[in-house]
């Protein structure tokens, strides 16, 4: 009989090994609860990201941005759904999820609780959430857990239309009427600093890094992928003739990499709390949606059984 | 042939707006990604035909122009697409009551003298055979559900009946298509697409509504209270910030 | 009233002639709608041309803890693969 120590060494030595960990392996009882709450959170983000973004449908501005901004959307369902199922092989199931998720006991991205103001936010969105997401995402499909690895390959692949959509948003309103680009400057500057705390807190105060590290679910630590972000976007804000709101933000030739200014943690934790601009109406809507969709999901499971018992002819 | 080209790719926007409303809110994830699937081949459809129509007219105008900056009266759709979504069961009844009469439509304009527009369709009935089918599986469920669903969907039902005449009602624009060889005869498609209403209505014991006033005026310019709404927020932004490119 | 829809494995052959793949799984209350939704999910960017939809349930997964009695065994029946034999290298067609 294997000792739990027995089970626990050749488990990290699998993981050491960049071997797959699926489903039906053995694992200890904290990497399976960690990974339910971390996919989760991410399948949470991604249904309750819908929101923001979903606001603009009606109101998009031309035909094309109509269907790429709904296909976009869409494709958040989707990856809600690719998550909700990596995790669900993990014993728990999508209706528990939701009930974490509505009651308020799960988490889901902050950046979602900020509101979508003009058209110009829906280029910002894409270019910088969707940007810092890509950062988080692709160093994921590299995970140890297979489902979850499999479901950020997918992810991946759909993600990369998301941010060149926002982008060339971005780009079309920057240099069009002087009203444009006032609405593009003004998103960025109150998407910017949202989006760089989407990384998360500063590794040294970020107590559960090291271990999820060790585990390979975590493949990068907050600071290098904030730092890869910011080092990107200064590049790409020129193409755009836009301004960071950073004044401190400045190449460093020694560093190889951009300094940037202190982030206020304040906000940040203001909205974990649940004091964010739209955490009530994000969390509503989707409790609305659910409720709402009841009677639908009941229907369809009452005519399915009856259709069991009575075939037809 | 401006106008009917209009009554066709209004149709599809209006429908495909009002559905696109549902995303992000749907009674369950698989069933928002269908609603949306189905959103943007409408809104698809709606585009082949405006770029088209704006081609005819020879006077540069883009799909956007026809879709942004026309005032509902110029709007060519009927009222049935313009009904809010209100509850799942309305909308569901909606695009049924329209699926049904769409999928025939565009069979019948497959055929159409006008090479383009015949492309359009067989490309676009593809698509409609896959919503009418979609659409018509929820009115069964819902029918043949729970009491609850049962009384919802019938209640859709009833609400909506006074708008399929239009359907099938048409506009002298629409006789001039036929005449011209390019449009379609809905006589000839009216016994198809009731065929198939009752058909399902009854697969889904659900009752037939009697048929009494049917309402009209969307395929000449006299449209619900709902237009105005629609084009406000779908429209704003072309209008508040003219001449800019989106 | 659990109306949770059960559990459906999704497998989709991208092209003619190759085989079925899983590609996930998804919630659906019957096969029809397994089917329905496997379409509007997962084979939006052409990745299909065909659907198999199977309830989770009706998977049987080897275990694991087996591996190395269904698995090993095959590892040193070298002489299964065409590499193990000889042929001379006028030997044509072989």
């Amino acid at each position: 009989m294997s000792t739990q120590a027995d089970l626990e060494q050749r488990f990290q030595a699998r993981i050491d090994a960049e071997q797959k960990i699926e489903p039906k392996d053995w694992m200890p009882d904290a990497y399976r609860k960690t990974l339910i709450r971390q996919i989760g959170q991410h399948a949470h983000s991604e249904i309750v990201g819908m929101l923001p973004e979903g606001n603009w449908i009606t109101r998009a501005p031309s035909l094309r941005r109509k269907v790429a901004l709904l296909a976009k959307v869409q494709d958040e369902a989707g990856h809600g759904l690719y998550l909700y199922a990596a995790a669900e092989t993990l014993g728990v199931s999508r209706d528990q999820m939701y009930e974490e998720l509505h009651s308020g006991k799960a988490k889901y991205s902050s950046i979602f609780n900020y509101p979508t103001l003009s058209w110009a936010d829906i280029g910002a969105v894409g270019w910088l959430v969707d940007g810092a997401a890509i950062m988080n995402q692709v160093p994921l499909c590299k995970c140890s857990f297979g489902p979850y690895a499999r479901a950020m390959v997918r992810v991946c692949k759909e993600e990369s239309f998301h941010q060149r959509q926002g982008f060339e948003i971005m780009m079309t309103l920057a240099h069009g009427t002087t009203a444009q680009h006032k609405m593009a400057q003004d998103a960025l500057n109150r998407w910017w600093w949202p989006s760089m705390m989407m990384f998360g807190p500063n590794d040294d105060a970020s107590p559960h890094s090291a271990q999820s590290m060790k585990w390979k679910i975590k493949r990068y630590t907050n600071d290098d992928l904030r730092q890869k972000f910011v080092d990107v976007m200064f590049e790409q804000v020129q193409v755009l003739g836009l301004t960071i709101p950073d004044p401190a933000l400045r190449w460093n030739a020694e560093t190889g990499h951009c300094d940037f200014g202190e982030i206020d943690w304040t906000e940040f934790h203001e909205i974990l709390r649940g004091n964010g601009p739209c955490n009530k109406e994000r969390l509503d809507a989707r409790n609305k949606a659910w409720d709402d969709g009841a009677w639908v999901r009941q229907a369809a499971t009452a005519f399915a059984e009856k259709r069991k018992t009575t075939p037809k002819a | 042939m401006q106008q009917y080209l209009l009554h066709l790719a209004d149709n599809a926007l209006i429908l495909g707006h009002r559905l696109s409303e549902w995303c992000g809110h749907g009674p369950a994830l698989e069933i928002d990604m269908a609603m949306t699937n189905i959103s943007l081949d409408l809104i698809g459809q709606a585009r082949n035909i405006y770029e088209y129509a704006a081609k005819l007219e020879g006077q540069g105008k883009t799909e956007d122009d026809l879709a942004y900056l026309r005032d509902a009266t110029d709007f060519r759709n009927v009222l049935l697409v313009e009904q809010p979504n209100s509850d799942f069961a309305h909308t569901i009844a909606r695009h049924f009551l329209y699926d049904t009469y769409n999928f025939y439509f565009q069979q019948k304009l497959c055929e159409s003298s006008d090479k383009q527009l015949a492309a359009i369709a067989e490309k676009s009935l593809k698509e409609v055979a896959y919503h009418l089918r979609w659409n018509s599986e929820w009115v069964i469920r819902l029918g043949d559900g729970t009491p609850e669903s049962k009384e919802r969907i019938q209640t859709a039902i009833n609400d909506l009946w006074s708008f399929r005449g239009e359907l099938l009602t048409p506009a002298a624009y629409e006789k001039d298509a036929v005449a011209a060889g390019y449009g379609v005869d809905l006589l000839g498609i009216k016994k198809d697409v009731e065929h198939r209403i009752f058909e399902v209505l009854d697969q889904a014991t659900l009752l037939r509504p009697e048929d009494g006033w049917m309402q009209s005026g969307g395929k000449i310019g006299r449209h619900s209270e709902h237009l105005g709404f629609i084009l406000a927020e779908m429209q704003f932004l072309q209008r508040a910030y003219p001449n800019s490119t989106w | 009233m659990n109306a949770e829809f059960p559990l459906w494995e999704v497998f989709i052959r991208s092209h003619g002639g190759l085989n079925h793949k899983h590609v996930g799984s998804l919630h659906a209350v019957d096969a029809q709608m397994a089917l329905e939704n496997a379409r509007d999910v997962y084979t939006r960017r052409q990745e299909g041309v065909s659907i198999w939809v199977v309830p989770s349930e009706a998977i049987t997964a080897s275990d694991p803890e087996d591996a190395d009695s269904f698995f090993e065994p095959a590892k040193d029946k070298i002489y299964r693969h065409p590499t193990f034999y000889e042929v001379p290298e006028n030997v044509k067609h072989m």
